[in-house]
C-alpha cells in the first residue's frame, strides 16, 4: 500500500495542482477555462468531466502503451479520448441535464484540450497505469481547481450569486433603489482572461523559481 | 509478429474501432430514454412557463395534465388536423413551406379562465431562439410568454430570458382594431402603446428577433386567431 503513494507517486499527483499546472504554468486548456467559467456550478461539473477523461484516458493508453503501432499513435489516442469524451457527454445528458445545456458544445470540445492529449503523450505513454492515474487526477483537478477560483469570482461579481445562493442582497441593487450593479464584464470571457492572468502573477510571486531568468 | 508492420496496424485500428463503436451504442441505447424524458421534461416546464406556473423537471408531468386541458394541430388555413401537439418538433415544421405546417396549440385552463398557448420560433442575432406565448380566451390580450435561446450574448440579448423582460408583454394586445399588429419590441424606453414593449439595451438584435419571430407565427395563426 505504501508503494502506491510513494513520495515519487504522490509528486507526480500533487505537481499539477501547483507548479506544474496545466492551465496556469503550463498555459493548456485556456479555451474551455473562459468559456464555461461564468457560473460556479458549470465550472466544477467541468472540471470534474475533464478530470474523469484524463484519467481514464491515461489509463487506458497506458495499458495499450506497449501494443500500439508508433505509426498509428496520434489517430488510436483521439478514438479513446473521443469515446471517453461522448461517453460523458451521454451521462451528463441523462442525469445533469440542465448543467448539459450550460455546458453545451464544451463537452464535446474536451477532446481538443490540449491537457488530455499533452498527458497522454507525455506522460500515460511511458509510466505504468497506477502513476498514469494520478497523474491524470491530479491534472485533471489542476484544471478543474483553477476554473472553480476563476468562477467563483465571475459568479460573485457578475451575478450576485455562488453556485446559483443569492449572496449580494436584491435590495442592494439600483433597480430596487440601491446604490449596487453587477459587473457585466465579469459575465464576459474576456474578463476571464484577465482573472487567469492575475492567478498566474499571485502564483508566479509566490513561486520565484517558476520566473524565468532572461 | 512484427508490430510496426502494415498486417498488425491495419488489424489494430479495426479492432480498436469495433470495440469503441459497440461500447458507444450500448451507451448511447442505455441512456436514451432517460434523455428523451429529460427532453420532455423541458418542453412542459417551457409551456407551462409561458402561463406563469413555475415547475421543476420532477413535477412538470403532473403540472402539465393539471392545466393544460387539449391540445391539437391545425393548419394554415386554421383547420384542425390528426396528430398530437406536443409531438410536434418547431424546429423542423420551421423549414417546411407554411402550407405544409403542422401548427400546434395548447388550450390551458388557469383559475377557470382559458389560456391558448402557441409556440414560437426565429432567428436572434448569433442563432435560433424560441419560445411560447399564451393568449386569453379573446385570442387578443397576451396573458405570457417564455423565451430561450442557443447562444446569445450573455448579460445583452440572453436577457430575454429574464422575468423582467417576460413580464412586460402581460396584457398587451397583439390586434389593433382587426388588423393584426403583433407586439413591437421599441428601444430607448419609448414604449407607451397597448402593442409595445421596451428592448433590451445592447440587445437591439436579439429583441427584433423577439419582435418578428412573434410577428411571423401569429401570421401563421391568424385564421385560428380571428375564429371568435
Amino acid at each position: 500500500m505504501s508503494a502506491l503513494f510513494s513520495a515519487k507517486n504522490r509528486e507526480v499527483m500533487l505537481n499539477p495542482l501547483s507548479k506544474g499546472n496545466p492551465v496556469i504554468v503550463l498555459v493548456l486548456g485556456i479555451c474551455s477555462a473562459l468559456a464555461v467559467t461564468a457560473k460556479l456550478e458549470p465550472a466544477i461539473v467541468m472540471g470534474l468531466s475533464v478530470t474523469a477523461v484524463t484519467a481514464f484516458s491515461n489509463v487506458i493508453l497506458s495499458l495499450l502503451r506497449n501494443t500500439i503501432p508508433t505509426r498509428i499513435r496520434i489517430i488510436v489516442q483521439l478514438v479513446v479520448v473521443a469515446a471517453l469524451v461522448i461517453i460523458v457527454d451521454q451521462l451528463l445528458k441523462a442525469y445533469a441535464y440542465e448543467v448539459s445545456k450550460q455546458l453545451s458544445v464544451y463537452v464535446g470540445l474536451i477532446i481538443t484540450n490540449c491537457i488530455i492529449m499533452g498527458r497522454i503523450e507525455a506522460f500515460a505513454l511511458a509510466n505504468k497505469p497506477w502513476p498514469s492515474l494520478l497523474d491524470g487526477i491530479g491534472n485533471g483537478l489542476g484544471y478543474g481547481m483553477i476554473l472553480v477560483i476563476v468562477a467563483f469570482f465571475r459568479e460573485l461579481l457578475g451575478s450576485g450569486t455562488l453556485y446559483g445562493f443569492r449572496i449580494i442582497p436584491e435590495s442592494w441593487y439600483m433597480q430596487n433603489g440601491g446604490y449596487y450593479l453587477n459587473n457585466g464584464l465579469m459575465i464576459m470571457p474576456a474578463m476571464a482572461l484577465i482573472l487567469v492572468g492575475l492567478i498566474i502573477w499571485v502564483h508566479r510571486s509566490r513561486n520565484k523559481d517558476l520566473i524565468e531568468k532572461n | 509478429m512484427n508490430k510496426q508492420g502494415n498486417t498488425y496496424t491495419f488489424l489494430y485500428s479495426v479492432i480498436l474501432v469495433v470495440v469503441v463503436a459497440a461500447l458507444l451504442s450500448i451507451v448511447s441505447l442505455s441512456l436514451q430514454p432517460r434523455q428523451n424524458e429529460n427532453r420532455q421534461n423541458e418542453k412542459r416546464q417551457n409551456i407551462l412557463s409561458a402561463i406563469h406556473v413555475s415547475s421543476t423537471a420532477a413535477n412538470s408531468a403532473d403540472l402539465f395534465d393539471k392545466y393544460i386541458k387539449e391540445q391539437f394541430i391545425i393548419n394554415a388555413k386554421g383547420e384542425k388536423v390528426s396528430g398530437k401537439a406536443f409531438d410536434v418538433n418547431i424546429e423542423q415544421q420551421y423549414k417546411k413551406p407554411l402550407a405544409e405546417r403542422e401548427l400546434p396549440v395548447f388550450v390551458a385552463e388557469v383559475d377557470g379562465a382559458t389560456k391558448y398557448i402557441l409556440p414560437i420560433y426565429g432567428a436572434g442575432l448569433w442563432g435560433p431562439i424560441w419560445g411560447y406565448i399564451s393568449l386569453d380566451d379573446n385570442k387578443d390580450t397576451v396573458f405570457g410568454t417564455f423565451f430561450d435561446h442557443q447562444g446569445e450574448t450573455p448579460g445583452l440579448g440572453a436577457e430575454i430570458v429574464t422575468p423582467h423582460f417576460n413580464e412586460q408583454f402581460r396584457n398587451k394586445q397583439i390586434f389593433s382594431g382587426n388588423k393584426l399588429v403583433g407586439i413591437q419590441v421599441i428601444k430607448g424606453g419609448n414604449a407607451t402603446g397597448p402593442s409595445e414593449v421596451d428592448a433590451i439595451s445592447g440587445g437591439t438584435i436579439t429583441s427584433k428577433g423577439v419582435e418578428n419571430m412573434i410577428k411571423n407565427y401569429l401570421t401563421y395563426y391568424e385564421p385560428f386567431l380571428k375564429q371568435r
